[in-house]
């Protein structure tokens, strides 16, 4: 299973990465917004998109929305990790998408209850 | 820096304007043209004079709070150029994203470090235990024994250093939670700047109004910028005291099932 951590903050991506690692997830990649990643998505064979909302170039919500009208992207299951927690901005989350929807700050618990989740729903597809 | 009370003249000429309202009334009933128009003219002169009293006024209380935040001559390091107190304050809070990020680092580097140490701790003394229960059992061979001997010393020895190396790493990590003191100090400053320029921006947009009100300008608010729709915010400091957030991934998820998630 191949990841790409999207977050401007290196502490958090490492955060991120390490909780990963321990759910038995290793193969993971970083970008530090959603101008670095699109390119890393286009060319990279990803499995799987855990991305921050507040980044700047290009936000995590607008990176979830280009690749919902990607035709390569729009299947990628993707998790939004961030600090916004308007309602509003989760029902546009959810509207635009987004598989899974975690307020930071988190714990490890609550990552691998979201993963377990997501996977188990593509698995009944 | 306390920029002085615009209020009085501005009474001064609304105390005018009232008094000569009345009078003029009274010209113009009476037929007097030529004293009414001269009065209208009186006036006049009072309000462009009071105008510039006020924009002389806005204008040295702006220059005013542009010299004071802009020159903070380096008292502590007087070699360097002067430092306004803006680029002083970014310098301050970039020094406060450094700060926290290498804490965050060192922090994670000591538990990178110590995590593999306690793996190997654990299997090492599971290893034993289970030869220990054989030995316990009498199921080992003497042979097998001396090598449990061997194996138990060293693990001893091991466990020994190895529990230096992890408490070393936990003091480090303690060390590294240092920068809240130093961060601390800094922002505190910070704080104190932003609340000494909301004060000096509040006195000038009072002394605004009062060039606004003796000049008859009104402003349209309509052009204001509207905030763009799901801007990020970042995190929320007041949760409890907004509706429009929720305060924890219990809500999230509430949040989401409502919507068929």
């Amino acid at each position: 299973m191949k990841i790409l951590i999207v977050d401007d903050f290196s502490t958090m991506r490492r955060i991120v990465k390490n909780l990963l690692r321990d759910l038995g997830f290793t193969n993971t990649h970083e970008a530090d917004d959603g101008l670095t990643a699109l390119p890393m998505l286009e060319t990279g064979n990803f499995d799987f998109l855990v991305t921050d909302w507040n980044m700047p170039g290009m936000t995590g919500f607008d990176l979830l929305k280009t690749c919902r009208a990607d035709p390569k992207l729009k299947d990628i299951p993707i998790l939004m990790v961030t600090a916004e927690a308007k309602r509003e901005q989760i029902v546009a989350a959810a509207q635009a998408g987004v598989n899974g929807y975690i307020v930071k700050p988190f714990t490890a618990a609550v990552l691998k209850e979201k993963i377990d989740k997501i996977f188990e729903r593509l698995e009944q597809k | 820096m306390a920029l002085n009370s615009p209020g009085e003249q501005t009474s001064e000429f609304e105390q005018i304007l009232k008094e000569s309202t009345s009078e003029l009334i009274q010209k113009v009933e009476s037929g007097n043209l030529s004293d009414a128009v001269n009065l209208i003219q009186r006036i006049n002169d009072e309000r462009n004079r009071n105008l510039y009293l006020e924009v002389g006024r806005l204008t040295r209380a702006l220059h005013d709070a542009i010299t004071n935040f802009h020159i903070d001559v380096g008292v502590a390091s007087p070699a360097t150029e002067e430092m306004s107190k803006m680029a002083n304050a970014t310098d301050r809070l970039n020094y406060v994203i450094k700060m926290t990020q290498d804490a965050a680092n060192q922090t994670m580097d000591k538990v990178d470090e110590s995590a593999p140490v306690a793996d190997r701790l654990r299997d090492q003394a599971g290893a034993l235990r289970k030869d220990w229960a054989r030995l316990v059992r009498r199921e080992m061979k003497p042979e097998e024994f001396r090598e449990l001997y061997r194996r138990i010393d060293d693990f001893l020895r091991e466990t020994e250093e190895q529990s230096d190396s992890l408490s070393g790493n936990f003091n480090e990590i303690i060390l590294a939670q240092g920068y809240q003191d130093l961060t601390g100090q800094v922002l505190v400053k910070v704080i104190s700047l932003v609340q000494e320029i909301e004060e000096n921006l509040v006195n000038l947009v009072c002394m605004a109004g009062q060039v606004d009100k003796i000049s008859g300008i009104t402003h349209d608010d309509s052009d204001r910028e509207k905030p763009e729709a799901h801007a990020p915010e970042g995190p929320i400091i007041n949760a409890e005291e907004r509706v429009d957030v929720v305060s924890g991934q219990d809500e999230v998820d509430d949040l989401l099932s409502s919507l068929g998630f």
